[in-house]
């Protein structure tokens, strides 16, 4: 018995609309797929789970038919399942440890948690509603989470269940982070996040936007308010620029405005939605990362040819395979091997060509990837109007700058001790801000350990 | 939700509106910004937080109706609300004593200018104010500009109001009187259209005086997220919106500034006309 066969909206159609590129398994198509999972005695899959879900449990719900049963255990350790389904590399985590990737395909672990997490959103959730209403009574003591991404929500969710009063402030007009600024549409439809964060209001967590923690209110502010403790998910989103000439002129974006101005404020839809994007028809990515896929996939929905400058080949991208794939399907072009110099503009100030450097592979760094050569007077030009910079984000740099007290590393991530406590009381971190940037599912699994300190430091006291 | 309270003309398409936001009131300090978004459909931008009253919960922002959305702006009235309003965002004004100092207003900027001179006159410096605008239709603030400054001169392009000219015209004899009788300018800052800043930098320049401007490029999240407003200083760029507004004015590259304002303009054509 093979994998079940996913289907996607075909690449000519999905190119000229923003919708979600794959649509899911059917039930019968689920069931299937839960029935090859031979339920090993040690599985190893769960090995691979950053969040510890009991994999085999929750998919042999699914092959007895018991959608609520398997929604019911992967909720367990996993509060944002619709999410973790649809961007979670699991190739590289829970399913590339399966046994029948061995010889076969593995058990499509993700595209099932996706397909319970979707089932539960369609139909009714009385369990967790009687749950909800049980802990909010217990909820006294206050708890600040920094940053709705990833780590923030799982985070506030599981203080909630331990019956903690949270509030969770939000700089942005929307919650969920990278998830409603950063990842497009087409890969995780707005809906979804919205669902999963309206469950977690339901389990009694304040949402306060417009509010930036370090301006709005300092730390200090925060604990005179009486809160107990703090968590700080702030992510990393600051962009990183190649810091060559040019990179100032118009129409060079960093990948998170790209991004931003299209999934958060919706610029593919202006003028009806009134934040524009200027871009012209030959748009050049830098990178090869996931959010380099995304800026390139958006541009080509836009109507734009899109091209990918990447340094090194396809093997070291760091891009998911099934990203890589769907985007070659759309129509990306590529220039592997190849480092931008330099960026020139016309006499307006837009950018017209890129120069670039031929590079060639030499032995690995400390990423283990083998590492990017110059190759001696190889330069040359690519005409493009447009380029987006997608080489990387680094940690937000905004609470430590205006809060001395909390010790930073070189990186610029937030020093935090094995209980992801920062070096003030009582303030905790997680995520891409301590780690530099990462998987949405680390972050979720550090903002669920940091919950576990922080019960322990507030009870200790 | 932001609830307008007062709202007022001050002169052909510049308005003054005050907004109740508490927490920002509490926390804003000369030189810091609001990003505000009027409705589900708008956009972010970003405006100077001109005043604002800790004890009412009030901050006052004045804007010049010069695209779509400070149009849009423009039409709310009093009872209304603006869906989203963050901050204070950015570095606040280094107020330090220098002695006698220069604080330059242009058009709209004089409302920026307003709150900076006020906070160098209250830490005891001698200030000299110098405003314009191209005509008096469009001059703003002139009474509560005479209030705070030592001594203020005013000009208009045409010559309907004061001295007929550029705020830079005014600079340069003052800095040309100083050497004569030796009473040395400190800081000069200036606020308002890019050109204006770009020729004040270029005057002081030759003077050595030290020069800060307040930049206001285009924003997105006024976060430091999205880098839509670096800028040039030196050999740097910086994101305006973290590490600005405020810069050391002989550094700034204006010509880049400049370009980079007008990326999003027939963009903003399109959105007036429908």
């Amino acid at each position: 018995m093979s994998s079940q066969k996913i289907i996607c909206q075909l690449p000519e159609e999905r190119i000229k609309n923003f919708n979600e590129v794959s649509l899911g398994f059917t039930e019968e198509q689920a069931i299937l797929e839960a029935k090859r999972c031979l339920g090993c005695k040690e599985p190893k899959c769960a090995e691979g789970c950053p969040v510890d879900i009991d994999i085999p449990a929750f998919i042999r719900f699914v092959a007895e038919n018991r959608f609520d049963l398997a929604i019911a255990k992967i909720k367990e350790k996993n509060n944002l399942p619709a999410i973790c389904g649809r961007v979670c590399p699991q190739e590289d985590q829970c399913e590339i440890k399966c046994v029948l990737g061995k010889k076969n395909e593995p058990v499509a672990i993700g595209s099932l948690e996706r397909f319970v997490a979707d089932w539960e959103m369609t139909n009714e959730r009385k369990e967790t509603e009687q749950y909800s209403q049980s802990i909010l009574y217990s909820q006294q003591l206050k708890v600040a989470v920094v940053g709705s991404g990833p780590a923030g929500l799982s985070c506030a969710v599981d203080l909630a269940k331990f019956g903690y009063r949270v509030t969770l402030f939000e700089s942005l007009h929307k919650p969920g982070g990278v998830l409603v600024y950063g990842i497009p549409e087409f890969r995780l439809p707005k809906s979804i996040v919205s669902y999963e964060i309206e469950n977690i209001k339901r389990l009694g967590v304040e949402i306060v936007l417009n509010t930036l923690i370090g301006k709005t209110y300092t730390l200090d502010d925060l604990f005179k308010q009486n809160f107990k403790a703090i968590f700080i998910g702030t992510g990393a989103g600051l962009p990183q620029f190649l810091k060559i000439p040019g990179e100032n002129l118009n129409r060079v974006y960093s990948a998170n405005e790209f991004l931003t101005r299209i999934n958060l404020m919706r610029a593919y839809e202006f003028p009806e939605y009134s934040t524009p994007i200027n871009i012209g028809e030959e748009v050049i990515v830098i990178g090869g990362g996931n959010v380099a896929f995304d800026c390139a996939r958006c541009a080509i929905r836009l109507g734009k040819r899109a091209t990918l400058v990447y340094r090194r080949t396809e093997e070291e991208m760091p891009a998911r395979e099934v990203e890589i794939k769907n985007a070659k399907e759309e129509g990306l072009n590529s220039q592997l091997l190849t480092q931008p110099i330099r960026m020139i503009g016309d006499s307006d100030g837009y950018v017209r060509e890129l120069e670039c450097i031929r590079m060639e592979l030499g032995s690995p760094d400390e990423s283990g990837r083998r590492r990017p050569i110059p190759i001696k007077d190889s330069n040359f030009i690519l005409d493009t109007d447009t380029v987006i910079v997608a080489i990387g984000q680094s940690p937000n740099p905004l609470i430590p700058k205006v809060s001395p007290d909390l010790k930073v590393n070189a990186d610029g991530t937030i020093w935090v001790d094995s209980d992801l406590m920062t070096s003030i009381g009582g303030v905790f971190a997680g995520g891409d801000i301590i780690t530099g940037a990462d998987t949405v599912i680390s972050a979720m699994g550090a903002g669920k350990k940091a919950v576990r300190s922080i019960d322990r430091y507030i009870k200790k006291k | 939700m932001f609830k307008i309270v007062e709202k007022e003309i001050l002169a052909e398409g510049i308005k003054r509106i005050k907004i109740s936001a508490p927490q920002i009131a509490k926390k804003a300090l000369a030189g810091q910004f609001v990003i505000i978004r009027i409705d589900e459909k708008g956009e972010r931008i970003p405006l100077t937080i001109v005043d604002s009253d800790k004890e009412k919960g009030i901050i006052t922002l004045i804007f010049q109706e010069v695209g779509f959305t400070t149009n849009l702006l423009g039409e709310l009235e009093i009872g209304d609300e603006i869906l989203d309003c963050l901050g204070p965002l950015g570095k606040s004004t280094e107020v330090e004593k220098y002695g006698k100092i220069i604080c330059i207003g242009g058009g709209v900027g004089i409302a920026e200018i307003l709150p900076i001179s006020k906070a160098f006159k209250e830490r005891g410096n001698f200030v000299i104010g110098i405003i314009g605008s191209r005509s008096k239709e469009l001059l703003i603030l002139k009474r509560e500009m005479r209030q705070i400054c030592d001594e203020l001169y005013i000009t208009t392009d045409d010559g309907s109001y004061g001295r007929k000219g550029f705020v830079t015209d005014v600079l340069k004899e003052l800095l040309t009187h100083q050497s004569i009788n030796s009473s040395v300018h400190r800081l000069v800052y200036a606020v308002g259209p890019v050109s204006m800043m770009k020729k004040v930098c270029e005057t002081t320049k030759v003077y050595n005086i030290k020069t800060v401007v307040s930049l206001n490029p285009v924003m997105v999240d006024g976060t430091g997220m999205c880098g839509a407003c670096r800028v040039s200083i030196g050999d740097e760029t910086k994101f305006c919106c973290i590490d600005g507004p405020e810069f050391n004015g002989h550094l700034v590259d204006f010509e880049e500034l400049e370009k980079r304002l007008n990326l999003f303009k027939e963009k903003e054509l399109c959105l007036l006309r429908r």
